[in-house]
């Protein structure tokens, strides 16, 4: 679809800004992200703490030092740091009351907590920003209904949301991703419908609709690439928030079941032994607090870089 | 004003119908009550006897009636773990989570303004770095796991507090602090905000013109706008201490309504389940019409929309 005769209006940003022509290669391109990036040390090292997790995860059964499920009478609760006679691998973080390595098991369970953390969030913004979109372009009674919802949804905990559902559906890990996706979907329904009803008043929609474009084409091409960069930042910070979400259904015992495994799982599993083994309680959720800060902290560079504004003021300060 | 009010109740009592009817179906179609109530090794036979005891074999229709009608009455079923009706034991639970509640904010709010204010007037202080450390670290700490580590140090390691259980002022201390990390990182950073926001507005100019002294323009000029704001967040930080108190009342064994709904889970007491939800939900929509009242007479601006 061309919009031929339609002249193109001339970007005057180059001509106001004298010089910045010359440096803005450098500072969009994707190079000029990673600099600010290593400019950055504690946003560097949240980076690379979930680098080294992902990669972690990924490749648990070369990087965990133990089997997570191979324990033994002989080694149960040994506290960290434990060598065993026979010249093994040491027990780095102690072991569980099952005699099973609780650095493996930290490791493995890291594939269910950031599986469920990204696939949750995956699928409660596809459901958010589809129904945000339809909401705030197309208006009127289905508009009602969808913010009704999302009014009724505020109006309640969404944990108790989640515990009720799942009570419903039966805990599994599939149950457990749907379950965050209901309960936090309308986080970015709201958003969404509040930036397309911003957008719906701006010329270039009705430059669109003037040319003839179809609803579709407008949401697609003119709409959603402006919603990227908001809805990636509120994305990122609700990995975090599913991640603790997932942790605290499983420490209840409602989300994860055994013999698959989660930190927040983990926790609830050592919780009886709180007085007697505090290994057992200390590092699942030491794991679970540099995870969601480094994942906040990587959101909070994310919206400064990706916000026009921001991102310049940001990228001016670091030269 | 008045009208107002009896706007909002009605809306608050819309909403909880809905609840209702949602709960309802979310039991009677989702699942089959007499499962959702009995173990999964439950027999046959079992499964029927419940289901001609309780009625869930009469047609949907008939069954919502009287639903409605006994909830009409208030009257949600006997619990089948309690042998009692469910409302009562639910409601009775209500105070010590509400009292749970009240010493959070009580920790949490002042120290949160106090924090905010100071951040906002000296950028980068000490203050302004402890706010953003807090905020950072109650956005991303699983409260569970901080209570626990609470428990550690106070009640094992230094033996200062009791463990867990409801009793004096000493019960309620652990709790209410692992509950009050997360309400006191938000609510100073959006005082911060709105203060400094706030503060940069041509009233403020106006006042410093007129010759009033600084904390005068300060705490009695600028702090009265920006209060609107941090009421409103307060609100919601105090209706979300209900997600963080069915988990902390578990740590800590505090016998609320959070624990009361995941021990009835757990019993698969699904006439406790409900009178719980309803009870907690018509605790967040007074919270929320409180909010909104006291909204309407520190704006004027809101009474006549």
């Amino acid at each position: 679809m061309s919009a031929a005769g339609v002249v193109k209006p001339a970007r005057g940003s180059v001509e106001a800004f004298p010089g910045a022509e010359r440096r803005r290669p450098a500072r969009y391109s994707r190079w000029g992200y990673l600099r600010a990036l290593a400019a950055d040390k504690v946003v560097l090292a949240a980076a690379g703490f979930l680098l080294v997790l992902i990669l972690a995860a990924l490749f648990a059964g070369v990087v965990a030092p133990h089997d997570p499920e191979q324990g033994g009478l002989a080694l149960r609760n040994k506290p960290p740091l434990t060598v065993v006679k026979d010249g093994g691998i040491p027990y780095f973080l102690g072991t569980d009351a099952l005699g099973r390595d609780q650095l493996s098991r930290l490791i493995y369970g890291a594939r269910v907590s950031l599986a469920v953390g990204l696939l949750s969030v995956v699928l409660s913004g596809a459901i958010g920003v589809t129904l945000g979109l339809i909401s705030g372009y197309y208006r009127g009674p289905l508009d009602d209904l969808i913010m009704r919802l999302v009014d009724l949804q505020m109006a309640f905990p969404s944990l108790l949301m989640a515990l009720l559902v799942l009570y419903l559906l039966g805990a599994s890990i599939a149950n457990v991703i749907l379950v965050l996706a209901i309960t936090r979907w309308m986080v970015y329904a709201r958003v969404t419908r509040g930036l397309v009803l911003m957008y719906r008043e701006n010329v270039f929609i009705e430059a669109a609709l003037a040319t003839g474009c179809s609803d579709r084409r407008i949401i697609l091409l003119h709409l959603l690439p402006n919603l990227l960069s908001p809805i990636l930042v509120l994305a990122t910070l609700e990995i975090a928030t599913m991640i603790l979400t997932e942790a605290s259904l499983s420490f209840l015992g409602l989300g994860i079941q055994p013999p698959q495994s989660s930190w927040g799982l983990m926790l609830g599993q050592g919780r009886a032994y709180v007085t007697s083994a505090w290994w057992l309680v200390t590092f699942p959720g030491v794991v679970i607090l540099l995870t969601a800060l480094s994942v906040n902290l990587v959101a909070g560079w994310v919206r400064v870089v990706t916000d026009p504004v921001t991102r310049w003021r940001y990228f001016a300060s670091e030269s | 004003m008045t009208r107002y009010i009896i706007k909002r109740i009605a809306h608050g009592l819309l909403l909880l119908a809905v609840l209702a009817v949602v709960v309802f179906f979310a039991t009677h179609l989702l699942g089959d009550p007499a499962s959702l109530m009995l173990r999964p090794e439950a027999t046959q036979e079992q499964r029927q006897a419940l289901r001609e005891d309780l009625g869930f074999n009469d047609p949907l229709p008939q069954q919502f009636a009287r639903f409605v009608g006994n909830l009409a009455r208030g009257d949600l079923g006997d619990s089948i773990w309690q042998g009692a009706p469910a409302l009562p034991i639910a409601l009775e639970r209500l105070p010590r989570t509400l009292y749970l509640a009240a010493v959070t904010m009580v920790l949490a709010v002042p120290l949160a303004i106090v924090l905010g204010i100071v951040s906002a007037l000296r950028p980068r202080s000490m203050a302004d770095r402890l706010v953003s450390v807090i905020s950072l670290i109650g956005a991303s700490v699983a409260d569970f796991w901080l209570a626990l580590m609470l428990i550690l140090l106070f009640a094992v390691q230094l033996r200062w507090l009791p463990t867990s259980g409801f009793g004096g002022l000493s019960f309620v201390i652990l709790p209410a602090l692992a509950l009050a990390v997360r309400p006191l990182g938000r609510i100073s950073q959006v005082v911060r905000s709105t203060m400094l926001e706030e503060s940069a507005k041509s009233y403020v100019t106006t006042a410093r013109a007129k010759g009033l002294a600084e904390p005068v323009v300060t705490y009695v000029h600028t702090l009265k706008n920006a209060a609107i704001p941090i009421l409103t967040l307060t609100g919601d930080e105090a209706a979300a201490l209900l997600n963080g108190a069915v988990v902390i009342e578990t740590v800590f064994g505090w016998p609320g309504i959070g624990i009361l709904l995941i021990q009835a889970i757990e019993k698969r007491d699904l006439p406790l389940i409900e009178a719980c939800v309803l009870v907690i939900a018509v605790m967040v929509i007074t919270l929320n019409l409180l909010i909104d009242v006291a909204y309407s007479l520190l704006d004027p601006r809101v009474r006549y929309r």
